[in-house]
């Protein structure tokens, strides 16, 4: 049978970042995915050498926006680690806050996305409306919806009072409330199940042996996040990952929602928790060394390494992020799929562009 | 604190495969650029969250073996390396020819920090 090359993306409607696939098909199914990047790549890294370190810390949260406050957790970690900073408490546990409320939001962005993605339009905008609530606790918490520039070198710029905490949780009752319908209808609606189960499987094996990372790791039945290295306030909280094991995009999706309502009992135990003390601790002097870093992004596993000299400029940073580790494994997803499910395929690693080409 | 253990080139390959045979996951590969004494490469390995680090120093301009065969992750990865710090890999499995994120006549190379290329520009009569 003769094979027909087509591009999927850069520019497509499921799409909300230029990824770009270049497909053989064989009639309507794939028989080879060969992905072309670089549309949006900034050279982000490369900065690293004309920016002090402290500047980094704004350079690293416009590597994506939807994870920036994790990206710079991630690099303040390494800074702070390399300097020997004890960061305060207090900090550690407001970093883990901002966080998780960064996870959710990414998660539901994505969620409402992926039902978009197979047709299933009043899903994505109950979603999107319940994400609305997030945004606002971010923005009045932090005074940004996306990029909140809360961490720095040392700890945190800011603090949430009494009162705003209790707001929150407020508010992530009734998000919580708002999801629970929301939830039942992603796992049992009949187009869901139709377009997601059997669709696009990912084998335990290959999905370890492919370097996936986060929910697509987890949906493939590996109990692994970088939670559980205990970083910041984790080693105080109750945390297990959320796996499923069918490794299609319907378990995928199952990881992300599920892990919606873990994030949401994570902010509310951080609260509970929450310390006094202060926020930030003063930085004197320059780092020197060199050092990884690996924490979880809403994408998975996020991995920063860092070498400075002890001048102010960092050496080097190199930053691995997770989809860039979940592009061999969408390939190997791929081959074998009618043309018709590649958009619901391709979403289901919740494809960040913006992160993969940094 | 980041400890690697060092490998020489011929030790890239053999240690890919035994680390996969071990049940490691490739987490990614990372250049340092030495400028005129060459670079070093990084290899970082996970395995249930423990992390295990090789590096490798090489003068410029050494053909590295590519893990690529071993750790199909390892080809974005190398291809990055290639189009960014003008690292020549042998044994690509899926060889983008430097139009990873560049230019497909992207020749000479100008990505944002490649000091290594094995490109000249030609000189400009005025």
């Amino acid at each position: 049978m003769a094979r027909t090359i087509i591009p999927f993306g850069p520019q497509h409607p499921v799409l909300p970042e230029p990824l770009h696939l270049k497909l053989t098909l064989e009639d309507e199914t794939v028989v080879e995915a060969i992905p072309a990047l670089g549309y949006i790549h900034r050279g982000l890294e490369g900065l690293a050498r004309g920016r002090d370190f402290n500047q980094m810390v704004y350079v690293v949260e416009r590597v994506c926006g939807i994870c920036s406050c994790i990206h710079a957790l991630c690099y303040c970690n390494c800074i702070e680690k390399l300097m020997g900073l004890d960061v305060p408490r207090r900090a550690k546990y407001l970093r883990v806050i901002w966080s998780e409320l960064h996870r959710i939001h990414s998660h539901l962005l994505w969620l409402g996305l992926f039902a978009d993605a197979f047709g299933f339009e009043s899903l994505f905008m109950a979603l999107w409306r319940v994400r609305e609530r997030v945004m606002n606790i971010l923005e009045a918490t932090a005074g940004n919806r996306v990029i909140i520039s809360v961490n720095i070198i040392g700890g945190v710029r800011r603090d949430i009072n009494g009162a705003m905490l209790q707001h929150m949780l407020l508010d992530l009752d009734a998000i919580e409330k708002e999801l629970k319908p929301l939830y039942s209808t992603m796992m049992n609606d009949y187009t869901v199940q139709k377009r997601t189960v059997g669709v696009g499987v990912l084998s335990k094996e290959q999905a370890y042996a492919l370097g996936s990372a986060g929910p697509v790791l987890r949906g493939s039945g590996w109990a692994q996040d970088m939670r559980q290295l205990k970083y910041e306030a984790f080693e105080d909280l109750d945390f297990e990952p959320v796996v499923e094991h069918e490794g299609d995009c319907f378990a995928r999706n199952k990881v992300r929602f599920r892990e919606v309502f873990q994030s949401i009992d994570l902010v509310r135990e951080a609260i509970r928790k929450l310390p006094d003390g202060d926020l930030a601790v003063k930085v004197k002097g320059n780092p020197e060394g060199e050092i990884t870093f690996r924490v979880e992004q809403p994408r998975g596993e996020l991995f920063y390494y860092v070498r400075c000299n002890g001048e102010k400029n960092p050496e080097r940073v190199r930053i691995r992020t997770p989809t860039f580790a979940n592009i061999p494994p969408l390939l190997a997803m791929l081959p074998g799929v009618q043309l018709a499910d590649v958009p619901v395929i391709a979403l289901s690693i919740d494809p960040c562009i913006s992160c993969t080409e940094r | 604190m980041f400890e690697p253990t060092s490998i020489t080139i011929d030790e890239v390959v053999p240690t890919a495969k035994r680390m996969l045979h071990d049940g490691w996951r490739l987490i990614t590969q990372t250049v340092f650029d030495r400028g005129e004494e060459g670079f070093d490469l990084f290899f970082h390995y996970d395995r249930e969250l423990e992390e295990l680090d090789f590096k490798l120093s090489a003068p410029r301009g050494t053909v590295i073996p590519s893990i690529s065969g071993v750790y199909f992750a390892a080809l974005l990865i190398e291809n990055e390396n290639r189009d960014l710090f003008g690292i020549a890999y042998e044994g690509l499995v899926l060889d983008f020819n430097r139009s990873l994120y560049l230019e497909e006549a992207g020749d000479p190379i100008n990505a944002p920090f490649c000091k290594i290329s094995t490109f000249t520009k030609p000189i400009r009569e005025v």
